[in-house]
């Protein structure tokens, strides 16, 4: 371990700022996640008081806005649409999954095949760099005249095309997190291929880093068609081109002076070539981390792992064909929509299959209930709920009922805010003390989880009953008439997502106080197998003392005939 | 591919002959373009020219003739998912939806 | 940085290839899809098109046939400097990794003089899908040899500290950016027939 760079210790900005170690860039990415996270929920929040309240003023924070944005703190429709375009935006590609994938996965990977870092350290470092300039492009956004982007979150020409500004400062900040995407997987993919530590197999790998491993191929493979066709609308937005606008296209009754040719649905084949994968981008690493904290806290090894393996490989593979589905109503043809639906049904087997495995796991084991193992524990019903959901959008007869309404936000909310997040959660809580020494408090930690869970669940079941009622997902107003019946429940969801914001408050200050205050605790807390509790918290600059060995596979909980219930992975038996 | 004095030496005889092989098929490919072949026979051949310069370059320069698996097995599966990309494109032309502008 | 990161030099003994190389192959990948994005672009906007120009008429076709010929060169000169490297002759390997940049610079010189001439006629990527696709796809390309143009200018300038301490490792670099030099070649070898030939 004695090298150079212990010798010269390392000036303040290359050891916290422009660092090249994984577990800082890990903490990095995390942190700055999390503060997107909270911000686009913010703007969702604000977004919320239009739907429960319409064209009524905005109490107190109405007049912060300036006059692009509300009036007399009355929300204006293009405001209204910034909100929603951006909370997508900033959930997905600034908050989730560089939370799971920069975050988690940074730090965690390295450590968990034994390896002193990983592959390639100075790129590392630019890929959340590359982030980092990516994030504050989009959050500019909002500062340029007629304000961000305001097509949603998936930027459909023609309207994106002849949006204002802000679309052109989305799609560069796309081509920032794009590319910084793809220097992570590429990352690592190669660290896991080629870094595990001596006698770690890759069927003695943990299941989180399978689930890492697949999902930067999704990210590796998946993301540049969507990089060629951020390409092709800067070039339809800055030099005049049409790729996305057909011939003889009317804006506000105004012919447009474009030529023309081009089609609109090549943006949606690229742009879901990329985003239904990115949804399993979403969902695998939280999968990873609630695998980890349920065999942890069951103390018994997670049911059918190799089956898991390879439902999650299968899972990958087929999510780059499915993602047509999200175009039924481009009125494809019957052989083609059937294809995708066929694909659809099938690849929902696999997350069956893993789901399942997951809770029948919990049978017979002796179940802790800390906070880590509450949120993992909650994530599998409510990815359940989002999963079947799903089945009716699948299948064209009742998507062409459901698209585009309240029932699809509900459905994918499911799988990534109930499902993703509280896993996220719970590997914060569950990881706290590897990063820091020191554990989160348990009691403001249940504090923060039964608030979440009743209020999350407040949020997103209604908007079930509101999607079959036929209420539209991007309307600015919802004072139509089928939309009046329900609105009831638009105020009641409202409330609930005002009240979810509350319940993070003590999330909050649980964070920042066991930061310093938090109870110390000793290297393995959790009495846990893997390898990144083998080493000290925090672990040292290179992880380990000495390259470890492993010996068994990841999760020998309660191992008949030996002394302590968990082996870890580099111990002999005792 | 070998690292041995010798054997680089005798794949530089190799890059050469493709280096050949490469500027005679440019040429070719060339001339057969100032024929004004119908379209499809033109798109046919001029495909079929650049596939077998696009292998030989992959093949020789990228040293793909003698590589690991872990990179077969990449490019394997790159090469799969690129012709969904390309297929689907195509598939939506053949059901009609492409209104043809005049 | 990290002196205990294995496998930067030598070979992992069982997948048999080194990080580099196996990040290289991975970034080659993520490029095939991106080009494979455009080129999936190209097929369907060209089939739904009724107004497709015949190109030899409004592009250059004996400019970029010489364009051609000197990004293939430049494949080989780049393949000959790894050569070099591999023999430990570090003059050749400079003389052919030089080259290698300067038929690189000739081509985007050739490349600038025709749009040169494109602009002068007025023909801009607004004037039509055609168009559109020329100018995006070879300016994409452009992008990606200006890329390899400064990845080698950086090797030819502040390689030879790191060729004195670890050449085995300097080789595989040198691989590893010619594997990304001759991916660019591949791209251009397709584009050329589908923009200029037919």
């Amino acid at each position: 371990m004695n090298h150079a760079s212990h010798a010269h210790p390392l000036p303040f900005w290359r050891k916290y700022i422009f660092s090249m170690d994984h577990k800082v860039i890990g903490v990095q990415y995390a942190v700055t996640s999390l503060l997107f996270l909270f911000f686009g929920f913010g703007l969702i929040s604000l977004l919320r008081w239009q739907l429960a309240f319409p064209s009524q003023p905005v109490p107190f924070i109405g007049q912060f806005f300036n006059d692009t944005q509300m009036v007399g703190g009355i929300m204006l429709p293009e405001f209204y649409n910034q909100l929603g375009a951006m909370h997508g935006t900033i959930m997905v590609f600034l908050g989730v999954v560089p939370l799971a994938v920069g975050g988690f996965g940074n730090y965690l990977v390295p450590l968990q095949v034994g390896a002193p870092d990983m592959a390639f350290p100075k790129l590392n470092m630019m890929s959340y760099w590359v982030y980092f300039i990516g994030g504050i492009v989009m959050l500019c956004s909002f500062f340029v005249p007629a304000g961000a982007a305001q097509s949603g979150w998936t930027s459909y020409p023609p309207l994106s095309d002849v949006a204002p500004l802000g679309q052109t400062v989305w799609l560069i900040g796309m081509v920032f997190l794009i590319t910084s995407s793809l220097l992570g997987s590429v990352n690592f993919i190669v660290t896991i291929v080629q870094l595990r530590a001596q006698g770690l197999t890759f069927f003695k790998m943990p299941f989180f880093v399978w689930a890492q491993f697949v999902t930067s191929f999704l990210l590796l493979l998946a993301f540049p068609p969507l990089e060629a066709a951020s390409v092709m609308q800067l070039m339809d937005r800055l030099a005049g081109t049409s790729f996305f606008l057909p011939s003889g296209l009317v804006v506000g009754g105004q012919p447009l002076a474009h030529t023309g040719g081009g089609n609109p649905l090549l943006w949606q084949h690229l742009f879901w070539f990329l985003a239904h994968p990115e949804v399993y981008v979403l969902i695998l690493p939280a999968l990873g981390i609630v695998a980890e904290i349920i065999a942890n806290n069951t103390r018994k090894p997670i049911y059918g792992y190799k089956v898991m393996v390879f439902a999650t490989i299968f899972l990958g593979f087929m999510s780059f064909v499915v993602w047509a589905h999200h175009m039924f109503l481009t009125n494809m043809g019957t052989s083609m929509s059937s294809f995708f639906q066929i694909t659809t049904m099938i690849i929902s087997i696999p997350s069956v299959v893993i789901l399942t495995a997951l809770i029948l796991s919990l049978w017979g084991g002796s179940i802790r209930f800390n906070t880590p193992m509450l949120f993992a524990v909650a994530f599998l019903p409510m990815f359940g709920i989002g999963g079947l959901t799903g089945l009716p959008l699948g299948l064209t007869a009742s998507d062409i009922h459901l698209h585009d309404t309240y029932y699809v936000i509900g459905h994918f909310h499911y799988v990534v805010a109930p499902g993703t997040i509280f896993a996220l959660f719970a590997g914060i809580y569950f990881w706290f003390p590897k990063v820091t020494g020191r554990k989160l408090s348990e009691f403001l930690g249940k504090l923060h989880f039964w608030p979440s869970f009743i209020f999350i669940n407040g949020i997103f079941m209604p908007m079930f009953i509101l999607g079959l009622a036929g209420v539209s997902r991007r309307l600015y107003s919802p004072e139509y008439a089928h939309a009046q019946a329900v609105q009831p429940l638009n105020v009641f969801i409202s409330y609930c997502a005002w009240g979810l914001g509350l319940a993070q408050i003590p999330f909050i200050l649980n964070f920042v106080i066991s930061l310093f205050a938090g109870k110390k605790v000793d290297s393995n807390p959790w009495e846990s197998t893997t390898l990144e509790w083998q080493t000290t918290s925090p672990p040292p600059h290179e992880n380990f003392e000495h390259e470890p060995v492993v010996l068994h596979g990841p999760y020998e909980y309660s191992v008949p005939g030996q002394k302590k219930d968990f082996l870890p992975q580099n111990m002999r038996e005792n | 591919m070998e690292h041995g004095a010798e054997a680089i030496k005798k794949q530089v005889r190799v890059y050469i002959a493709v280096f050949a092989a490469l500027g005679t098929l440019t040429v070719v490919t060339v001339a057969v373009s100032y024929l004004h072949l119908p379209f499809h026979q033109a798109l046919a051949v001029a495909l079929f020219v650049a596939t077998i310069k696009g292998s030989l370059v992959a093949a020789y320069f990228m040293h793909l003739v003698s590589e690991k698996k872990i990179i077969y097995a990449i490019l394997i599966l790159t090469v799969v998912f690129t012709l969904f990309l390309f297929y689907l494109p195509l598939w939506t032309v053949g059901s009609g939806l492409v209104a043809h502008v005049s | 940085m990290s002196a205990l990161i294995k496998y930067i030099d030598k070979p992992h003994p069982v997948t048999g290839v080194t990080n580099s190389k196996l990040g290289i192959w991975c970034f080659i990948a993520s490029e095939i899809m991106l080009f494979g994005g455009l080129f999936s672009a190209y097929v369907l906007l060209r089939s739904g098109s009724t107004t497709w120009p015949h190109a030899a008429t409004v592009l250059n076709v004996p400019l970029a046939t010489l364009n051609t010929l000197i990004l293939i060169t430049s494949s080989v000169t780049m393949v000959m400097a790894w050569a070099s490297s591999a023999l430990r002759d570090y003059n050749k390997f400079r003389m052919y990794l030089g080259l290698t940049v300067l038929l690189a610079l000739a081509f985007l010189v050739i490349k600038g003089i025709e749009y040169g001439h494109k602009f002068e006629h007025h023909h801009f990527p607004k004037e039509s899908i055609f168009f559109a696709i020329y100018f995006t796809m070879t300016g994409l390309h452009g992008l990606h040899v200006l890329g390899g143009i400064v990845v080698n200018s950086y090797f030819l300038l502040f390689g030879k500290r790191m060729w004195d301490e670890h050449p085995e490792q300097f080789t595989g670099r040198i691989e590893a950016a010619g594997l990304y030099w001759h991916f660019v070649d591949l791209v251009w070898i397709f584009l050329f027939p589908l923009l200029y030939l037919v």
